[in-house]
Parts: structure tokens; sequence; C-alpha cells
């Protein structure tokens, strides 16, 4: 790989690049993020390629191997350019005939994706309901570029915004568009990101300024970040390039998890690979920028994403956040003026520079623009990552694009915003999700977790469940925040096994308000989002817990009884699966259990296909 | 020199002060924990929250580590900030009654009696002056926090005698949680020094521990 030196010699490799790509051919694409590879991305990737070559095809047939398209339950699936035939979860037999089947032009009908509702197969990607309803920005071009190949990134448009603008343009257009956009951090806390490179923009710079990515993610059930680190690292880097020309900064930090590997793996080899490039380093492509990335590995602490905790970290101290102010803009890593953002925000900023602030904006509502990716997990039939613009309602999210429930149980909540988020009510969905609806309805836009409930859910063991992740990740500086978990905890854990009084009850309110006021970070800051949250919208469960001792969804298990009704016709499903043996009956006849022996795992109820088991 | 005004009084400081010294100057009386003059501020205890701003975006923060800025509005003793303390208080006294400090604070600033929540007994607030202390006073850092959430403590690194503690005893010293043990079970007596001349030193005996006392006053905590 040559060094490039001037930008007439990146445009020339770029058109290149591009006429080499436009071939027109037959491309099989195979994600293999790290979803793909634990479904068995591997098998069918080294199928694909040994058929290829037993066929004699590999001049007619490409193959491009990519991150995460974000349907991450059909995976590991395939996607065949420039059609867009979609195959779901495709093993190694089903590979083999469909690299035949491309080589010859054709579809097999019977592999491809068969919608639940109508039965209906469908063959191209962007009319599965799933895909049909997102605007993929930064998915789309997980599909587009191999994360491990700088070329291909380049030939897909990669780095023009950058030469653009290094020919031509003035750092503070660079700002101003972005500005203009209406670009906010996708973090969670959603500032408007063109003011923060402003305020850094106009930092004094001679101890040198710092950008740095966010790429902590650790929220529970939360990987949009990672798929972007992995799928398209160069567009991140790209976009810390566009904020050093922007702001002036010459030193660039991406902080990682350690529990990425894949995603680490490919951003070292994209760093390698652009600074081999000429694309980072000194007098970048031959003009004045200059600006590196270091890469560093967080040990994957929930606080470590708080920006003040991380540039502790970085520093190689003890992630634990500080007052703000200063900001960190004024004062960041080793007292240099640092500007943080997350991955998807500096994913962002490349397509903004190349679609346009005013085009990027047409997107979204009126204080929120562009896309938002979500996690989508949970009780429902589609898992996985959905791009979409902001200002979509949570029922055509859930219902539509999440195709509903997973089985027959109803919706009743989704829980937006991670740990710290909170839950919204099915009766509220349709509320247009953006940064300040959401903050209205009592939870947050967080980093995009997005967790739908059932019925089956009970919203007083959710709030349980992450307040023990939050006492547990809480730095611990902070003694509302330490202590006020904990007790929030504890009270729960008395309201979920039946211990809980309605003085607790409001002991707990009280103590979450003043937990939300009292923090000195975000996380405290959030950390009542689950109680009040469920309060607001459940307290009936809550009281139903207290006053009659009962868990209206079956769920706690120390006010639940399991029992066996008229519907049982004896077929022994129940008695096989349970572990204590504490089910009797003969065959074809009504089954019992024994309380005595029950230790209430619920396995009885999700194996009876009867609807026999009733839990009270 | 910055203008604010704190309760509705203004007030001129200079650049630098915090809202806790702007306060002070005033004669406003806010409970501090964690802070002490000549130790960085550490902003861990929150008891000294202010509100400051106005209409939705007033918020509390804490007094000991927020700079006085040109034209904010501070409020000490708003509903907000008497309901936050009050819980902290609670909290603390909740987790650490034999503090004597916590004690006062409580019936200083809340008239607290009792408190909610189940009664634990620890005998750490993880205030951290005495890590300041050590490291800022004493140029020692010998001992520092590790871990976090419920799991945080303070102590020397792998529990073993640090050395670079010169057992100066300033960590007790400053110890708002464990200063009625340092004095063992009767205070009025022990702050007199009689007790030093009681045998044993249990530094000669227990000498994989740290500890803070030279010479020894038989503090008997090496007994626990
Ligand atoms: C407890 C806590 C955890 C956070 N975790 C993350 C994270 O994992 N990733 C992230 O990008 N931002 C995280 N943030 C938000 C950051 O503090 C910061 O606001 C963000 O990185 C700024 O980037 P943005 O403006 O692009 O959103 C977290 C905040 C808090 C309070
Ligand atoms: S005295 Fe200010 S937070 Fe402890």
């Amino acid at each position: 790989m040559q060094s490039i030196r001037s930008l007439d010699d990146f445009q020339t490799l770029q058109k290149r690049l591009k006429v080499d790509t436009a071939k027109n051919l037959p491309v099989i694409v195979i994600p293999a993020s790290t979803c793909a590879q634990a479904s068995g991305a591997n098998e069918i990737i080294r199928v694909a390629k040994r058929e290829i070559l037993q066929r004699n095809l590999s001049e007619k047939v490409g193959l491009r191997i990519t991150g995460c398209h974000g349907f991450c339950q059909m995976e590991p699936n395939v996607l065949i350019e420039p059609r867009g035939t979609f195959y779901p979860k495709v093993g190694m037999k089903q590979m083999a005939r469909i690299v035949e089947a491309v080589g010859k032009g054709e579809v097999l009908e019977e592999y491809l994706y068969r919608d639940a509702k109508t039965g209906r197969r469908i063959e191209l990607a962007r009319d599965i309901p799933f895909f049909a309803r997102q605007v993929r920005f930064l998915l789309g071009q997980n599909e587009k570029v191999d994360p491990i190949r700088i070329y291909n990134y380049i030939a897909n448009g990669g780095y023009a915004a950058l030469a653009r603008l290094l020919g031509e343009g003035r750092p503070a257009d660079v700002i101003e568009e972005v500005k203009k956009s209406g670009l906010r951090g996708r973090g969670g806390a959603g500032f408007p990101t063109g003011l923060k490179w402003e305020a850094l923009a106009r930092q004094d710079g001679r101890r040198g300024k710092v950008l740095v990515c966010n790429a902590d993610e650790g929220d529970p059930g939360a990987y949009m970040d990672r798929a972007v680190l992995e799928g398209n690292p160069h567009a991140i880097i790209e976009g810390m390039l566009l904020g050093a020309f922007a702001t002036g900064a010459e030193e660039g930090v991406v902080y990682v998890r350690a529990e990425y590997p894949l995603a680490i793996k490919h951003l070292i080899i994209a760093l390698d690979q652009a600074r081999k490039l000429g694309l980072l380093g000194k007098n970048i492509l031959g003009s004045s920028l200059s600006f590196d990335i270091d890469l560093v590995k967080g040990a994957g602490a929930f606080v470590c994403g708080e920006e003040t905790a991380l540039m502790r970290s970085i520093e190689g101290k003890m992630g634990e956040p500080r007052q703000r102010p200063p900001f960190p803009v004024e004062r960041g890593i080793e007292g240099k003026p640092t500007a943080i953002n997350n991955v998807e925000t500096w994913a962002n900023v490349p397509l903004i520079i190349n679609l346009g602030a005013e085009e990027f904006a047409r997107v979204g509502t009126k204080n929120s623009k562009g896309t938002k990716i979500f996690s989508l997990v949970g009780k429902i039939s589609n898992t996985g990552l959905v791009e979409v613009p902001m200002g979509m309602t949570i029922k055509e999210i859930v219902h539509e694009i999440g195709g509903g429930p997973e089985n027959s149980v109803p919706i009743k909540a989704v829980q937006t915003g991670g740990p710290s988020g909170g839950c919204i009510p099915a009766t509220h969905f349709d509320l247009r999700i953006d940064y300040d609806s959401l903050a209205e309805a009592g939870s947050i836009m967080g980093s995009g977790g997005m967790i739908v409930m059932d019925e089956h859910t009970c919203m007083v063991d959710v709030a349980k469940y992450f307040m023990n992740f939050l006492q547990d990740e809480s730095c611990g500086k902070c003694y509302v925040c330490r202590k006020g978990t904990q007790r929030m905890s504890e009270i729960l854990d008395d309201i979920t096994s039946g211990r809980g009084t309605m003085e607790q009850l409001q002991t707990l309110e009280e103590l979450a308000q003043v937990v939300k006021d009292a923090s000195m970070c975000g996380l405290g800051q959030t950390a009542s989002n689950p109680v009040l949250s469920t309060l607001r919208y459940f307290r009936e469960e809550y009281e139903a817990h207290i006053r009659d001792r009962r868990c209206p969804a079956g769920v706690c298990r120390d006010l639940i009884t399991f029992t066996i009704n008229e519907n049982c016709n004896g077929c022994g499903a129940c008695k096989l699966a349970c572990p204590e043996k504490a089910i009797s009956g003969k065959k074809k006849e009504p089954h019992f259990i024994d309380m005595k022996k029950c230790i209430k795992c619920g396995m009885c109820r999700s194996v009876c296909k009867f609807d026999a088991v009733d839990v009270r | 020199m910055i203008n604010l005004t704190i309760n509705g009084l203004s007030v001129s400081v200079e650049e630098g002060t915090t809202i806790l010294e702007a306060a002070q100057q005033l004669g406003f009386p806010i409970p501090t924990l964690c802070h002490m003059e000549g130790l960085t501020p550490y902003g861990a205890c929150r008891l000294c929250v202010v509100e400051i701003g106005e209409g939705p975006r007033a918020k509390l923060v804490s007094s000991c580590t927020y700079p006085a800025q040109e034209g904010l509005k501070v409020r000490t003793a708003s509903q907000r900030v008497l309901r936050a303390r009050k819980m902290i208080l609670q909290l603390m006294l909740a987790s650490c009654p034999q503090s004597k400090t916590v004690q006062d604070l409580a019936s200083k600033f809340g008239g607290i009696q009792g408190h909610p929540f189940r009664q634990e007994y620890e005998d750490c607030l993880l205030c951290g002056l005495c890590v300041r202390m050590c490291k800022e006073q004493m140029m020692s850092g010998a001992i520092g926090f590790r871990g976090r959430g419920k799991d945080r403590s303070i102590g020397t690194p792998f529990d073993i005698r640090s050395d670079i503690c010169r057992t100066c005893g300033g960590c007790m010293y400053v110890c708002p949680a464990c200063q009625l043990r340092c004095t063992y079970n009767e205070p009025e007596k022990a702050v007199c020094g009689g007790c030093q001349n009681l045998p044993p030193p249990c530094m000669e005996k227990f000498d994989d521990m740290s500890c803070y006392m030279d010479p020894c006053v038989a503090c008997e905590i090496c007994k626990e």
C-alpha cells in the first residue's frame, strides 16, 4: 500500500477503485460480525469460498464479507447484490446451492424469507417488513463495505468528504454544516454536536486538543456501536478526521471496551491501513492537517462510558466521574481541551458532509434529526438492530419492524435507554421517538437499547433487575448514588419477596427523587428512571405486591403458586420437564403439582401446550 | 471579581471561589462532610448540595466543587435542597449511626430522628478524606480506593502494610466515621492521650497490619 501524498492522487485512486467495482457482477454478501459468527457465519463463508473456486466462478461472482446488517435473528444470512435477494438462516448445504444458483443467475425460492404473518415468501431484502420501514443511513453502509479493506471503503465514496474539505473547505464551514444538520450526540444525552465542536474550536490550542470516540457501550443488551465499529471502522476514522479539521485537534482516541475483540481487531487494521495510505499522521494527503488516533481498551465498567470517568480511565486512573464544570472541552484529558462523541455520532459526520446538512435534516423531527439505531430485543418476533428516522412511533418499531409479540402473549411495555432508562407502556406506543419525547415520557434515548416486554413480565421485577445492575456499576464515589441504589434495591427486593410495606413504597419514591436530583454524574441522575417510570405507569403492580402479596404477572417466586387446571389432558410434558419431580399424574389424566417440592421455576408453564398451568 | 446571588443576597468573590466558600462568606450554613480546607474538593458525600439556575433548568450541584459563576443564582435552603439533605443524612444514619459527625450533622441540619431503612453498622462512608489527606498533606499516597459500587472500599494495595505509610495517623485524624473508635470506647478519657501509656504495642504483635497509630494508642482495632 503506497502512501498518498496529494489530493489529486487520492481522487485518481478513488476514480479507479470506483470503476473496478462498477462491473455489476453479482456479489454474495455475508455478514461476519460477532453476532453472525456466533450463529455460524464462518462455516458458510468457507463453503462459499470453496464453491466459488470449485465451480470456477471467481470471475463471475464476487464475495464480500461485511459487518452486521441488523437482522440478527436471521443470521447467518446472505445477501445477493445487486438484486438484493435475501436468504435467512443459511446452513452449509444451502450455501453451496446458493453459490450455484448465483452463478446461474437463479433465485432459490425455497430458501427465501417467509413472512410470519402472511406466510408469503419474500425475495428482496427491501421488501421484508423488517427492512422496509427502516432508513438505513449507517447500517446500509455495513452491507456495502468490507471493514478490513480500506480500498473498499474508498470505492464506496469513503474519505471523499475529507478530501473535498482539505481542498476547498474552511474549518468554520464544517462546524456550520454540522450545526445546521441538527446532529445531536448519540451517546445518550443528545447534546448538539456542532455546538460541542464550536466550543472546542474556540479553545486555546497551544497545549493541543483531543477528540475521543466513546465506544464503551456498557448497556446490557445494546450493541449498535459494536455493529458500526466492526462493520465500518473507516466511517468513524473519517468522522474524527473531519472533526479534527473543524476543531484543530491533533490527537484522537478511540476508547473501546475490551469485550469487543473483533471490533478492536477491525479498528487496528483500519487505523493501520489509514496510516499507511497517508490518511492519518502528519500532513494528511499533503495538506496542513495532522491527526492521529490511538486505541485505548477499557476494562468494561458501565460508568467508564460517562465522559469524565472515561477521561480518567484514558489517563490510566480509576474510572470515576467528577463534577462538571469544568467541562471536557475546557479541561479534558491531561488538561487538554477534549471533545467526546459517541461512535454513532462520529459515523454520522461523513454522511452529513456528503449528503449536505439540509438533506440530512430532512429526516427526523423538529429537534432531533437523522436516524437512530436501536437494538430491538426481548419478547418480539424480529430481534436485531433497526435504524429508523427520529420521530417514528414505538408502535411502528415494535409491531411493523419488530413483527409484534414473539408468541400469543400481548406486549406490555418497552424499556428504552439501557439500565437507566424507563419503561413505556403499550398504551403510549403512539409516542414519536426522539430525545425530548422520551425524556417527557420518563425514559431516555440512552444509547438506543429497546427491550420489549410482554404480559408475563413483572415490572417490579424489571425495576429490581436494573437496580441490581446499577448498584454494582455505580462507581461508588458519590454517596447518594452508591447508597441510594443499594437502598432502592433493598426495598425492591422486599417488595418482590412479599415483605414490602406501603411506607417503603413511599420511601422508595422519595429516595428515587433524591438520587435523581443530588447525584453527581449521569449514572446517578438517571439511576432512578427504572423505578420512577414503572411507578408512574404500573403503580398498581407495586401495590398488588404489597397489599395483596400477589405478583400479577406471575414472576416473583415468593408470591406465586403454580397449579394445573382442567385444560390438562395428561400429556406428561410438564412432568418430564420438572427438575424437582414435583408433578405427578397418570398418562391422559390431569396432573398435579406438589407444592412442597415445587421451586417455582416455571418450566411446566413454559412447556405446556394447552395453557393448563396457572400461576397466581 | 465574580458577582452572584445567594438566597437573594449579592456577593462578589474572586475567580476560582466555590459556591460553598461564597456562601460561608455570607454566613449561610451548608453542611459538609467530605470537604476539608486544605484538601482538594471531592464532591462525594453530596451533603453540601445547593440549587442553582431557574425554572426547568434548575438543578442541584455540590457547592464544595462548583465554581462561582457570574450571575449565578444560588439557593442554599430551597425545598429541593432540604429534601435531598434530609434523605442523605437519613441514608448516613442508616449506615453509620456510630459516627458522631453524622449524628451531629443530622441533628443540626435536619433535626432528624430515625430513618426508614434497615439499620447497618458500617465503619466507612467512603468520603475519601483520608485518601486525600494521605496524598495531599502527608505526601504519601499509601491508601486509595478500589472496587466499585457496593464493593468499593479504601485500603492499601493488596491490603498489606504499605511501604510508604509512615503511620502518621493523618487518615485517622480526619475520619468522620471512626474517630470514636480511635479513642476506644471511652472517648472522654482518651482525648487526654492517657491511653498512650497502655501496653501492648500492637504493631509488634501484628506486623502485617497497617496501623496508623505510632506510638500505639491501644485502640484495639487490631483485636477486632
Ligand atoms: C453512566 C453513563 C454511561 C454512559 N455510557 C456511554 C457509552 O457507553 N457510550 C457513549 O457513547 N456514551 C455514554 N455515555 C454518555 C457520555 O457521557 C457522553 O455524553 C457521550 O459520549 C457524548 O457523546 P455524544 O455527544 O456523541 O453523545 C454515558 C453516560 C453515562 C452517565
Ligand atoms: S462536602 Fe461537598 S460533596 Fe461532600
